[in-house]
């Protein structure tokens, strides 16, 4: 590639249009936040950037990688999928939390642009082609997350949330500054294409490579929640509002996955004897803790934080295969993951109503009796969490597991099946909560949002008919994975 | 593929009219729910008939095949198809869904539709699971009927129910997805193929059978379950509603007996040879010891469980000495037991609904009260018991006989079965219904009324059917179990 030393021409900024889309409309929903009385009129233009944004990429995508900013910035079909499905979970998080943030009076336009600021962040983090760009796209989403945490400013378990998850990323982001610092000492760039020719050809110390990567892991180990560094995890997710609980559960899991991608896979996959090691005993300790954990949870957003731990600890196991089958088996699994989620979190918001934070396993008790169709979909995406067919989270596990087996890890294949049955234990106790169990005396019957409940109801059903035929997802992810790595 | 297969039918069809009453809404729609409920077990039923009819016994070759990709980019393939190993298990499963569904019809008052579509759905899987040619899809089956079955015993089940339930999915579950690691591992050794009837044919080390072996030992023993794994039956059958007793002891536990047939033998012969001995020391435990524990039952529903699983100790001793009369025992065996465990649970139901005990103590002379069920309940407990004439006495004959070839101590352990068999079912055949009237609850017992009546002379046909004529069963079976013979009797062991 050509570098045209510093001149920016049009055709450069088109890969990035979707980001300069965003960030122009969400400058825009800020003015109008601080002039219109309505907050419906934020709540729908939110809609329309999301969509207008899935639209921009869908037709800004082409099948190889486009650069621009002088190689700083990538859009390749792997960032197509992720943003595709980040702009999804934006607009499912948007439907699903807002009669539960008109409630409490949280309806405010800082929601929204918070959240739309975030999304741009994960956009850049996807697209991101080097260093500081993954950086600034990083710090964009984790400054609007903690300060969306601590929206709800009376809320005191909130406030303290906020404040852990802020020195906790700030820590975290040392953490990768630090590497990245040590990285460049090492190789003179923070293009990530290049380090990995550098690296390639062999770098000076590899001793100090291996340590700035250490911090590098660390730092990604925090943003993704993965033990030993997910001690911030269940208290955010506690203390969190649910919409935003609903939302950190959601599309950043995809950005850390496409940030991890970057810099391990993109940037230092020369390197990958040295950060295997180190991602399987993340992977491990992740699903020992995240499911023995969870077990003991008695309130439903710290048991799914758990849950995350381990599922995030999963994903790892495909990244550390090492092999292009196991970063399209990643890819499916995040996204699985996401829909998941979604969908969890979604029906948590949707049952807080008439003053109820529907946080308690013991609110969901007997929900058979009261809501059939509400039981039988938090039912069907437990079993998915946990991995049961027909549901597509048995073909994300299932393509996790092949892809390791099929690189030779069957040990850590093993070690997976045997946490995963662990795990079922505490999704099973969730349906026992849902059918077994009588409802508590005195709950009032929800009332309907017609919007959030069919949109959940084509979530809960997506996971059950993506697992029936998970085909299409699959070879979109393999497809895009291999258009992205040539 | 052109058109739908019976096959498919088999499976689908119940699972759909299972969902179509989960739409029909609340208990408001009992009535016409139990009714479609009937309607598709009956469906159910008629369309594996042609299964039967239009069976050719002359070869070993699979049946009724259809084929077609699933998940190509992970070479998954929806292929069914059935032998004569397989193809009786589908209509004893389909049949036996008729008898759950009216096993609940007066009994199950709350959530009346969730209750005949958890039965229609498992079903259907269940069906998926004896037709499934392709690895990867015996097992989402294989694991999804987990998910039914659960509910059933959750929701509608006795009062330790969610301990019971939780207890056997985990339990269930552990062996699965050993399997599962092992399915995979088999796909890559294959170069790439999901197809069962491939891996019959892949060679294998000594070492990797004995592994393979152990994770399907852990996978199917569960199921069926051989001692000393069986733990979670007695409380998974105790908690469960009678027609959830019947649908784990007359078709559940066979998935676990099918598995080996299907996967662990021909998969790894060389690797079964080896393990043999263990095998049939674990069935003869099983046949004796769990014997001697059914005996001493204060529950007439424990009772039969434990006899459940001394009776499945037979069909893997048949199964483990490697000759035909062996083989074909225990899979006669197994659709007696089918019957018979069917019709002992539906028994001790007709009673429960009546007096809501399950305990023996709490009966006597039931006969006095109810002389048209003593009769049924007679013969049942005499076909538990192995007598002459009727569908258990068959299969118990042919494996003793088998097993009398192969080694006479194994074979006089294992007739002690007649003794012990008869014993605890007698005895408490003796308690529960002889003697003078126990107390008022027994004297207010009303006799069956026609649903029940019913029922139980569908059972007795096919207890007596197979009892007196077993011929047409061993037919269908004679050229797949010779050809699993065949496959069993060269080694797969790398030249």
């Amino acid at each position: 590639m050509i570098m045209h030393a510093m001149t920016l021409t049009l055709p450069d900024l088109v890969p990035a249009l979707p980001e300069i889309f965003v960030l122009f409309m969400t400058c825009a929903i800020l003015l109008l936040g601080v002039t219109a009385r309505q907050t419906a009129w934020s709540y729908a233009l939110t809609l329309l950037t999301l969509v207008g944004a899935a639209a921009i990429t869908a037709f800004d995508s082409s099948g190889s990688p486009q650069y621009a900013f002088s190689g700083q910035f990538v859009d390749d079909p792997m960032a197509d999928v992720l943003k595709l499905m980040t702009y999804l979970s934006g607009i499912a998080v948007v439907i699903y939390s807002r009669a539960y943030l008109i409630e409490r009076k949280l309806f405010r336009s800082e929601f929204f642009v918070l959240l739309l600021f975030a999304t741009l962040g994960m956009m850049v983090m996807i697209s991101a082609n080097h260093f500081l760009v993954l950086y600034i796209g990083l710090e964009l989403l984790s400054l609007s997350l903690y300060a969306l945490v601590a929206l709800d400013r009376e809320n005191k378990l909130a406030t303290e949330a906020a404040m852990k998850y802020f020195v906790l990323g700030a820590l975290a982001s040392g953490l990768l500054l630090y590497g990245m610092s040590i990285l460049y000492g090492l190789t003179g760039t923070l293009e990530l294409n290049k380090l990995a020719a550098m690296v390639y050809m062999g770098v000076r110390s590899p001793t100090l490579l291996s340590f700035g990567l250490v911090f590098l892991v660390a730092g990604l180990g925090f943003k993704m929640g993965v033990a030993p560094f997910h001690m911030w995890v269940p208290d955010i997710y506690q203390g969190a509002p649910s919409p935003v609980t609903l939302f950190i559960g959601s599309a950043p899991k995809l950005a850390a996955f496409a940030f991890t991608m970057r810099i391990l896979v993109d940037g230092l996959q020369p390197a990958v004897g040295d950060w295997q090691g180190m991602l399987a005993v993340m992977a491990v300790l992740s699903m020992a803790i995240g499911n023995l954990a969870a077990i003991m949870q008695t309130n439903i957003k710290r048991m799914l934080a758990y849950s995350t731990i381990s599922h995030m600890g999963f994903l790892l196991l495909g990244i550390l295969s090492g092999t292009f089958a196991g970063y399209s088996v990643s890819m499916f699994y995040a996204i699985v993951y996401v829909l998941m989620s979604l969908g969890t979190f979604g029906l948590v918001v949707y049952l807080s109503q008439n003053g109820l934070e529907a946080e308690n396993l013991d609110d969901f008790k007997g929900l058979n009796s009261r809501h059939p169709w509400l039981a039988a979909l938090m039912g069907m995406l437990m079993f998915s969490m946990a991995g049961i067919p027909p549901f597509v989270g048995f073909y994300a596990k299932l393509s996790v597991l092949q892809a390791l087996v099929g690189s030779g890890w069957l040990w850590l294949a093993l070690v997976a099946v045997l946490f995963s049955l662990i795990g079922a234990f505490y999704y099973l106790r969730v349906v026992k909560i849902l059918y077994f169990d009588s409802p508590n005396a005195g709950v009032l019957p929800l009332s309907v949002h017609a919007d959030s409940r069919a949109l959940l109801s084509l979530n809960g059903l997506a996971v059950l008919l993506l697992g029936i035929a998970p085909q299409g997802l699959i070879s979109l992810c393999v497809y895009a994975m291999q258009m992205s790595m040539q | 593929m052109e058109g739908i297969g019976l096959l498919s039918l088999a499976i689908w069809v119940p699972i759909f009219v299972g969902i179509l009453i989960l739409i029909t809404g609340g208990d408001e729609n009992s009535e016409g729910q139990r009714t479609l409920g009937l309607l598709g077990a009956v469906i159910g039923f008629a369309i594996t008939i042609p299964l039967w009819t239009g069976f050719n016994t002359g070869t070993a070759a699979m049946q009724f095949e259809e084929l077609a990709r699933w998940v190509p980019l992970f070479k998954i393939n929806y292929h069914l198809g059935v032998d004569g190993i397989s193809m009786p298990f589908i209509l004893l499963n389909s049949f036996t869904t008729i008898l759950v569904v009216l096993a609940g019809w007066e009994v199950i008052k709350e959530r009346v539709g969730q209750y005949m579509a958890a039965f229609l759905i498992q079903s259907g899987l269940i069906n998926g699971v004896f037709a499934s040619l392709d690895g990867l899809q015996f097992y989402v089956f294989f694991e999804a009927m987990l998910i039914p079955l659960y509910l059933i015993i959750g929701m509608w089940g006795g009062p330790n129910r969610v301990y019971a339930a939780i207890k056997f999915f985990l339990y269930t579950l552990l062996g699965s997805l050993l399997m599962l690691v092992s399915l995979l591992y088999l796909f890559f050794q294959s170069g790439g193929s999901f197809e069962i009837l491939v891996w019959h044919k892949v060679p294998l080390a000594m070492s990797a059978q004995i592994l393979l072996f152990i994770a399907f030992f852990f996978a199917f023993a569960v199921k069926v379950p051989m001692w000393p794994v069986h733990t979670w039956l007695p409380d998974a059958h105790v908690e469960a509603p009678t027609g959830g007793s019947v649908v784990l002891a007359a078709i559940t536990l066979k998935v676990g007996a099918y598995g080996f047939l299907r996967f662990a033998l021909p998969i790894a012969p060389d690797a079964s040879h080896h393990l043999a001995g263990l095998m049939i020391a674990l069935s003869l435990i099983a046949v004796v010891y769990i014997g001697l524990v059914a005996l001493v039952q204060a529950d007439m529903k424990k009772l039969i469980a434990y006899s459940s699983i001394a009776h499945m100790g037979f069909v893997t001793l048949g199964i483990f000495i490697f000759s035909r009369l062996g083989m074909e025992g225990g899979l006669v065996q197994m659709i007696s037991h089918g019957f018979v465990a069917a019709a002992m649970f539906l028994c001790v139901g007709v009673m429960y609904d009546r007096v809501h005990s399950r305990q023996i103590a709490d009966y006597g002379g039931v006969a006095n009260t109810m002389p048209k069920f003593a009769a049924f309940f007679m013969l049942f407990a005499m076909a538990n018991a192995g007598l002459p004439g009727t569908s258990g006495f068959v299969g118990e004959f042919l494996v003793i006989l088998g097993t009398v070839k192969a080694n006479f101590w194994w074979a006089f352990l294992a007739a002690s079965t007649l003794i012990f068999g008869a014993a605890y079912t007698l005895w408490m055949y003796k308690r529960v219904v002889f003697g003078a009237v126990g107390n008022e609850r027994v004297e207010a017992m009303q006799d069956i009324n026609g649903r029940e009546f019913i029922v139980l002379t569908l059972l007795a046909v096919g207890v007596l059917g197979i009892g007196l004529y077993p011929l047409p069963l061993t037919q269908v079976m004679h050229a797949s179990v010779d050809n699993l013979l065949v496959q069993m009797s060269h080694s797969k062991l790398a030249p």
